[in-house]
């Protein structure tokens, strides 16, 4: 328990007041004041953007995005969830797609409308660049929109604010699919690999440790110098 | 001398020919055009409504790009020149409107307010053909390697270089600019009554008909006038007079095909630059066999 | 006066004045000042699509005639500024014009819609062309 674990503050979930202890997460205090999740929780570590939410302060009209498995409750915010935000992923397929500016505006012809107003990066919980990452694609710099876009975790709260009703993270994600398959193309390092894994590179070794007794298999993997 | 440049979204995507052939033609004059960093697209066209906030940030904040750039000594001047007409209109006018109305300034300065700098108000949008006009017509001359001798040119303004008073780059009722240009490029200017009217720019999207009529219209005005070759400074005007005359050809059988070029292109030419910079390739109709039959490639 | 030429009747009302106060501080335009001279209306290159002249719309616009807002014209002006250059009292036209469009958009309503736009026109078409149509004519 740390110092401040005395210390508690009043938050309001959905419009209901609770005292929670000051330390926690978003997700961890609202589930210590009662709530349980159904939707809008998922890895807990950041990573998978299920648990957006959107809050403000008491005495502050800005309103602001995080991630509740992420952000420690603070005195006197107003809370609620974004556990989804509609948007339709277009269905496309990449082998047919042009790495072009144009392949942008045809899957997604809202990014037309952008005002650049910015309001999409103040909402991001991951302090990505987010205006950045739609005006590069309307520019048709797939690297540069692959590359902003990379710790986007598809959290929807960019879309639910954008005023021009683009779904930034579709943007992002269709340039990192372009970028992979068009710019920095096959893995050759890989296809390498799988091939010495088909002429039989590593099947004396591999058969060698399948016929080996335990005790000795044990001794191996205690005098390891590698972890995994 | 470092220039910043807006090149605008179209082009570097469906306009790149204008794009290399400016930074080529700009080069061989000696002004070296820098590409603003982190430039974004200037939501053409102005927003007229006078509560209209949030259709200024967007040129405003290419405006901001340009003062950082020139407090970090990347260029020179707090300046920025723009070649597509429309991208110029919107980012002069919006500039217009900061600095006209205090209220609205404040409220856009408090929009951009998680910008590193804010903006001063004070960096001046000018369009290619002044930054040629004020440095003298005679340099452009002067540069010139093979006069473009016996190209009859109707030079096509169009609406957003010259119009609303006080935004334009010359008098809205007697331009001579465009003209100028090309008679220091060693052409012969084609003067033709349709070259300010409007080529019916956005409704290209959805009233595709109206947009044959209206092309029909200048363009055989041009042809009538003599003209070998139309110049233009803006994309969606060249788009309308020039993809869009198979849509005019459909409408009206007797009309026939003339080259639609951007007035870089023609200086790119008469500076002797090769085909890679001269883009000729790009355009539609393809107004190299003219050229080729003038004897200028 | 015999009335057997029936014009038009004017009943004006308060939605009247409101609607024409409303046009005016949307565009800041001094509508009062136009005396019909029609010079916007003869170099406007949208014309024969129209079912009102533009001088015909700013003389609605004067009288507060809410019809304007039903008009054609409106949605088939390119904002060209020749009108705006034409009128000799000054008066941006153009601007007028957009202020009567931005009344119907500002309640939700587009004119082109997005999502019938094909992907070859999305594909052909000059990026500025869809820029300037989304932002003109989309709430």
């Amino acid at each position: 328990m740390t110092e401040n674990s005395n210390r508690m503050v009043t938050i309001y979930v959905m419009g209901k007041k609770h005292t929670v202890p000051a330390d926690l997460t978003i997700m961890k205090a609202m589930e210590y004041a009662g709530h349980q999740f159904k939707r809008g929780a998922g890895c807990r570590g950041g990573f998978c953007g299920a648990c957006a939410t959107i809050y403000r302060k008491k005495g502050s009209y800005k309103l602001q995005g995080a991630l509740a498995c992420q952000k420690m409750v603070e005195d006197g915010m107003y809370i609620a969830q974004i556990p989804f935000s509609p948007a339709e992923k277009k269905s496309y397929n990449l082998d047919d797609l042009k790495p072009d500016a144009s392949t942008f505006l045809e899957q997604y012809p809202e990014i037309a409308r952008c005002l650049a107003c910015n309001t999409c990066t103040k909402a991001c919980p991951q302090d990505l660049q987010v205006m950045d990452i739609v005006q590069a694609a309307l520019r048709g710099d797939i690297t540069t929109t692959a590359k902003l876009s990379f710790d986007c975790l598809s959290c929807g709260l960019c879309a639910v604010r954008c005023p021009a009703e683009i779904v930034p993270y579709n943007i992002g994600q269709l340039a990192r699919r372009m970028y992979s398959k068009y710019i920095v193309g096959p893995t050759e390092h890989v296809e390498q690999r799988v091939k010495e894994v088909e002429d039989g590179k590593f099947d004396e070794e591999l058969n060698k440790l399948k016929a080996i007794d335990k005790p000795s298999l044990k001794k191996l993997y205690d005098t390891r110098d590698m972890e995994a | 001398m470092n220039i910043a440049y807006y090149p605008g979204c179209t082009l570097k995507t469906t306009a790149k020919e204008f794009d290399i052939s400016t930074k080529a033609a700009a080069k061989a004059l000696g002004i070296n055009l820098v590409e603003l960093s982190r430039w974004n697209c200037c939501g053409t066209v102005h927003a007229l409504a006078k509560d209209d906030v949030m259709h200024h940030l967007a040129p405003l904040r290419n405006l901001l790009r340009v003062e950082e750039a020139q407090q970090s000594g990347i260029v020179d001047e707090k300046k920025v020149v723009a070649l597509c007409a429309m991208c110029y209109n919107t980012l002069k006018r919006s500039n217009q409107a900061f600095n006209a109305d205090a209220d609205k300034a404040g409220k856009v300065r408090e929009s951009m307010n998680n910008e590193a700098n804010v903006y001063s108000g004070q960096v001046e949008v000018e369009h290619l053909l002044e930054t040629l006009r004020t440095q003298g017509w005679d340099k452009v001359q002067a540069r010139v390697k093979k006069p473009l001798k016996g190209l009859k040119v109707a030079p096509y303004y169009g609406c957003l270089l010259l119009r609303p008073r006080g935004i334009g780059v010359d008098n809205a009722d007697n331009p001579r600019i465009f003209e100028d240009l090309l008679v220091s490029l060693g052409a012969e200017v084609v003067d033709f009554g349709y070259k300010q009217k409007c080529c019916g720019s956005y409704n290209t999207v959805h009233m595709v008909d109206v947009v044959a009529d209206l092309s029909n219209r200048i363009l055989s005005q041009a042809q009538a006038a003599g003209a070998d070759v139309v110049a233009t400074a803006c994309p969606l005007c060249e788009y309308n007079l020039g993809n869009r005359q198979i849509e005019v050809t459909k409408k009206y059988p007797k009309f026939y095909s003339i080259p639609i070029v951007y007035f870089t292109q023609l200086m790119a030419l008469a500076f002797g630059l090769g085909e890679d910079e001269t883009a000729l390739g790009m355009n539609k109709p393809d107004p190299r066999p003219l050229l080729r039959e003038k004897g200028l490639i | 006066m015999s009335s057997e030429k029936q014009g038009l009747v004017l009943h004006p009302s308060p939605s009247n004045k409101i609607f024409r106060d409303r046009v005016k501080e949307l565009s800041g335009e001094k509508v009062e000042l136009c005396f019909q001279c029609g010079a916007c209306s003869s170099g406007c290159p949208m014309t024969q699509e129209m079912d009102y002249l533009p001088s015909k719309v700013i003389r609605m616009v004067q009288l507060g005639l809410e019809e304007a807002l039903d008009s054609k014209t409106i949605w088939v002006c390119t904002t060209c500024f020749n009108c705006e250059v034409r009128c000799p009292r000054g008066i941006d036209v153009a601007n007028v014009m957009e202020s009567l469009r931005q009344l119907i958009l500002r309640k939700k309503y587009d004119r082109i819609v997005l999502d019938e736009l094909s992907d070859e026109q999305l594909r052909e078409l000059p990026q500025v062309a869809i820029i300037s149509s989304l932002r003109k004519l989309t709430a």
